[in-house]
């Protein structure tokens, strides 16, 4: 049993200078053979395996990941968490990961730092206007918190924003969510690892999955840098990479894997106290509780692996963000990465099981995954666990690129892809 | 960030293209004929190769002409570029 973490141990370990804290995971050796392996150690990945140990009474798991656990988007996104989408089988999905982030923290007994400062979508035409006002009453039929604000409520959320009506792209209005925010997504990652480890989750760091071992039409195992781990099932969710690991099954996915880039400035005082999107200029910012400011970007047009970006994509975010915030003019940017995103045609994502027996994936998140992260996890442990999907991820089976049945968001969710 | 050797008017700043996607899925000689799971072939699925890669890419910003290119997408370089109906270039 782990010591909890609470101030009281806080007190304690502060007579020994912190210096005997006990470590959040073990760092094991692979097993021969385990019940299930999970593909992939970032916020999904290790959610998955929490939720397998702590709902589905699965203990002898294990997580491989390539690199560091939470080293690879779960630690390059923008951390903001909204459930503000369209569709009902999208409301479903996201607003069952947002419930289970308000209680997040006290469950993991780690502070995600889960803020609920809202997040505000701008509409800059008249077809936003509409587009903004149409998923307002759909999430509202779907028990989701959204309001419409004209841009004299825009301005006093946000009083920062210029709401000039003779900018290039006047504010028009926006929408509110006020139960979204944003959370520390390496404490997202290395919450779940504690969590998982506690239940005898093995977290295997650098182990690169080589290959998958199939006989016919089941999986038998993978190949790692590591040896060979035996196993039944195994669940994918290896994000801007689950085509390479598709391709060693002989699988192919609706996936195209892209750049994705974000930034931050140098730290200043609170000054922006919620996060606003803007789909049409494409650019978001919000502020992190160090002060900087955290600004996405957009995705590059081209499939790429190398995690660095374009930077007409940032020039062209940038310029977006100082016509609608000019109080930033002199701010300057401390760092830019890139993180590798996998998007599906449909701009939803894949949480299903495949023609292989054994064989998860839980991929296609594109460039919204971190907001889903409990409850993608949540769902997919369920569908490794049963065989079977639950319903509120029925929908987003990879079968339906075959049925047509598409679960379609591109723009619609209030989200620049 | 990288050049771009466009076929029609030299080395440009890749910022003047747009990438087309993965290049030559031939499209259904009988579309009529097609089951459902080859429609979804031929619309969806891709291989999404990380390492050399066969794309079609259009000079948006110049000539407006497509072409194909032959890319490592692990590191962005670009192996070569060749035109529309051309034989791509053996490794």
């Amino acid at each position: 049993m782990k010591n909890k973490y609470s101030i009281f141990s806080l007190i304690k370990n502060a007579f020994s200078y912190h210096e005997n804290w006990e470590k959040a995971w073990k760092d094991p050796e692979p097993k021969k053979e385990y019940d299930a392996v999970i593909v992939g150690g970032g916020g999904h990945g290790l959610a998955t395996a929490y939720y397998l140990a702590k709902k589905h009474n699965m203990k002898n798991i294990a997580v491989v990941e390539k690199g560091w656990i939470g080293g690879g988007n779960t630690g390059r996104n923008t951390t903001i968490i909204r459930s503000n989408y369209l569709w009902d089988a999208s409301a479903g999905l996201y607003d069952h990961a947002l419930k289970i982030w308000e209680g997040l923290s006290q469950e993991l007994n780690y502070n995600v730092m889960f803020s609920q400062r809202g997040v505000m979508n701008l509409a800059h035409n008249l077809q936003d206007v509409r587009d903004l006002k149409r998923r307002t009453h759909a999430n509202r039929l779907n028990g989701i918190d959204a309001v419409y604000l004209n841009t004299e409520e825009v301005k006093k959320f946000c009083p920062i924003i210029n709401t000039s009506q003779d900018i290039r792209y006047p504010v028009l209005g926006g929408t509110l969510q006020k139960r979204a925010g944003t959370a520390r997504h390496d404490a997202v990652a290395w919450g779940y690892a504690r969590g998982a480890d506690e239940m005898g989750v093995d977290i295997i760091q650098n182990c690169e999955v080589k290959g998958i071992k199939r006989n016919g039409d089941t999986v038998e195992g993978i190949e790692t840098t590591k040896g060979f781990i035996k196993t039944k099932k195994i669940g994918v969710v290896a994000a801007g990479h689950s085509s390479v690991i598709a391709n060693m099954a002989g699988l192919k996915l609706p996936l195209e894997s892209k750049p994705l880039q974000a930034l931050v400035s140098e730290p200043v005082k609170p000054i922006i106290d919620t996060v606003v999107m803007s789909n049409a200029v494409h650019a978001y910012v919000s502020q992190s509780d160090k002060g900087e400011l955290v600004i996405g970007a957009g995705t590059d047009d081209y499939v790429s692996y190398s995690q660095k970006g374009s930077h007409d994509i940032v020039e062209g975010t940038l310029n977006a963000i100082l016509e609608l915030y000019p109080i930033f003019s002199r701010m300057r940017m401390l760092r830019q990465w890139g993180g590798i995103v996998d998007i599906c045609p449909d701009a939803s994502p894949i949480i299903s099981k495949t023609s292989i027996k054994g064989l998860y994936f839980n991929c296609g998140w594109g460039t919204g995954g971190f907001k889903a992260t409990p409850g993608s996890g949540d769902l997919f442990a369920h569908t490794i666990a049963n065989d079977e999907p639950h319903k509120l991820n029925a929908a987003f089976n990879i079968n339906r690129f075959v049925s047509g049945d598409l679960v379609d968001e591109h723009g619609a969710a209030a989200v620049a892809h | 960030m990288f050049l771009i050797n466009c076929p029609f008017c030299g080395e440009r700043e890749q910022s003047e293209f747009k990438a087309g996607g993965e290049a030559h899925i031939v499209r259904p000689k009988q579309p009529t004929e097609l089951s459902d799971d080859e429609w979804a072939e031929y619309l969806f699925m891709r291989k999404n190769i990380k390492g050399v890669q066969f794309e079609r890419w259009n000079h948006v910003h110049g000539c407006r002409k497509w072409f194909n290119m032959v890319r490592d997408t692990s590191n962005d370089q670009i192996k070569a570029v060749y035109k529309m109906g051309e034989k791509p270039p053996v490794e």
